[in-house]
């Protein structure tokens, strides 16, 4: 656990980067730091690593004041990516991930080893070791930033805005891993973003903090999005927050209706006998493929004639994703399936809806008028 | 014009082959203790903001002293004989420092700040982290600076031969005492050749130490 214990840091020109700041980091969970620039995220991440030490509190890393601890040697402990990765240009994918176990002392071999490990972990496969930072995409940069600071298995780890110098497509696909490598790895993380939506997507706990370095509210992403404490945070937190409230919901047991399929390779005339409707829905294996609408076909059934705008929920997936399958699907009819992906049957946006209005809001904390009373709860 | 007789340098190769060794020594090592020198030196006018302008501009000041003062100066401060070859290397060293403190400290803040920042926040200490990251990644340009040094060396050790210090510009006074143009081009000729070489073996050193830099793009 990592505790702050109004923690202040007041630079020498005189600015307060942060003012009296308390909160806890629980183990094994994810802490976001969220809020403009100038709200002193990044400087309250810094002063865990001591990359900047505070002006007054205290911050304590399992009861051990990080100030009592000689800085390089607290820095091995602490697993640490930043926004463009900054790998080392000069040393191999490899070299680059063995940096901490080598700092440690661990013999070379070993290190190497490990380095091999770590990256089969992130995903980078075998043949990528031996390659310059230079030749690696941004993401793939990322990645061995995420590994080069697991190497260690450092119990706590620091990301300073890790994937928001990556495109839009890649950074969902290493927020979606980074969530599985937690779920496996259960690292105590304090994770700094100005992306309200990244906020969500991987907090256990949000903390939103103002400019000047104070702590607006810590909740659960799902009582954030129902309960902003202020004018300060609900306009931090965006418009459609109703809406992505939603991807904290389960889907509750939907009424499915049957749906009519074909599998691909049917021929027109059974695919005009399967259905009286506009839309026909396309399935390979059992699992959906797209829509097509039987009328306009004059050949047997290909990929390439899918329509493939609606999206697929599954069964007990968010209430989001259900609502959004229906929304997108061109027949109005969204596509649910179970976990392994076979089609269960289709559901309609205004039965959705009436799941949504049977399902249940966070309730509001009685004592939330002051934020930093709610950290024990989300402790664990 | 008469055509050049080159029988002066076939009867003289062997001297003349002794007199470039020697201006290599007298040139070459004033780089290398020059160049360790600088690195600390440039390092410290990176890391300290005040000291930076008295440790570059006073480096830099050295530069304009006269070769030939600084070299007849040299006995008085070292206590040296005035024919020691330790006099034409302290000064030559000086003009290294000249340019290299600048040239470190330059390729020191060429690094990378988010390399940097890593680099700390991995846990390495600072000697480490000079050795292991900054240095590496500052060899470019460093290497840039000791190629300026190497040739600016190679010209002003000539100069030496004025207090009757061996080398190369012993061909270039003494022929022109005796108005012999071959001698003369022997010691420009040579001295053109060292330098080259000097220019040379630095640039292959360089490439040699940082292969990172001639992979090919990213995929």
């Amino acid at each position: 656990m990592i505790r702050f214990e109004q923690v202040v840091k007041t630079f020498p020109d005189g600015t307060t980067a942060v003012d009296h700041l308390s909160l806890e980091a629980p183990t094994g969970k994810i802490t976001v730091l969220v809020g403009p620039s100038g709200c002193g995220k990044t400087t309250s991440l810094r002063m865990i690593n001591r990359m900047i030490d505070p002006t007054g509190g205290r911050i304590l890393i399992d009861d051990q004041d990080v100030m009592d601890v000689d800085a390089p040697k607290l820095r091995r402990g602490i697993g640490y990516v930043i926004q463009h990765a900054g790998l080392f240009p000069h040393r191999t994918v490899a070299d680059n991930v063995a940096t901490v176990p080598l700092l440690l002392g661990t013999p070379k071999a070993e290190a190497k080893e490990r380095a091999h490990e770590v990256l089969e972990l992130v995903g980078l496969p075998g043949d990528f070791a031996d390659r310059y930072p230079a030749q690696l995409s941004g993401g793939q940069q990322q990645r061995v930033g995420v590994a080069r600071a697991l190497a260690a298995d450092p119990p706590v780890m620091l990301m300073d805005e890790p994937f928001s110098a990556v495109d839009p497509v890649v950074r969902d696909q290493l927020q979606d891993e980074f969530l599985r490598l937690q779920s496996e790895l259960g690292k105590t993380i304090v994770f700094v973003t100005h992306d309200i939506d990244e906020a969500i997507k991987l907090g256990d706990q949000v903390a939103v903090m103002r400019v000047g370095g104070k702590l607006a509210q810590l909740a659960e992403p799902a009582y954030l999005l129902a309960h902003p404490i202020d004018d300060f945070v609900s306009d931090f937190i965006g418009r459609d927050r109703g809406y992505r409230a939603l991807s904290f919901t389960e889907s509750p047991r939907l009424p499915l209706a049957p749906e009519p399929s074909v599998a691909l390779g049917a021929t027109v005339d059974e695919a005009r006998a399967a259905t009286g409707d506009d839309w026909l829905l396309v399935v390979a294996d059992g699992r959906p493929q797209g829509w097509i609408e039987p009328e306009r076909i004059t050949a047997p059934i290909e990929q390439g004639m899918l329509h493939r705008g609606g999206t697929v929920a599954t069964e007990h997936g968010p209430l989001r994703a259900a609502l959004d399958a229906a929304l997108s699907s061109p027949s109005r009819r969204g596509v649910i399936v179970d976990d392994d992906g076979k089609l269960l049957g289709t559901v309609r946006a205004h039965q959705v809806l009436s799941a949504i209005e049977r399902a249940d809001r966070p309730e509001v904390h009685e004592e939330d008028i002051a934020p930093t009373e709610s950290v024990g709860e989300a402790a664990p | 014009m008469k055509t050049l007789d080159l029988s002066y340098v076939s009867d003289n190769w062997s001297d003349i082959v002794h007199r470039a060794w020697q201006h290599a020594v007298l040139a070459g090592l004033p780089l290398l203790i020059g160049l360790a020198i600088a690195l600390p030196l440039g390092w410290w006018a990176r890391r300290s903001t005040r000291l930076r302008p008295f440790l570059i501009g006073g480096a830099g000041l050295l530069y304009t002293i006269p070769s030939l003062a600084l070299l007849i100066v040299m006995p008085v401060i070292l206590g040296t004989k005035i024919l020691s070859p330790w006099n034409v290397i302290v000064a030559m060293t000086l003009y290294t420092l000249a340019l290299l403190v600048r040239t470190v400290a330059d390729g020191l803040s060429a690094v990378p700040g988010d390399v940097e920042q890593a680099a700390t926040a991995m846990g390495y200490t600072p000697v480490k982290r000079f050795f292991g990251v900054d240095l590496p990644l500052a060899i470019p340009v460093i290497a840039g600076g000791l190629r300026v040094a190497a040739v600016s060396n190679v010209s002003i050790v000539s100069v030496a031969s004025l207090l009757g210090v061996s080398q190369l510009g012993y061909y270039i006074t003494n022929g022109y005492q005796r108005s012999y143009s071959i001698e003369v081009w022997v010691g420009i000729i040579g001295c053109l050749v060292l330098a080259l070489l000097f220019d040379l073996i630095i640039q292959l050193v360089s490439r040699a130490l940082t292969p990172w830099l001639r992979v090919r793009g990213a995929s």
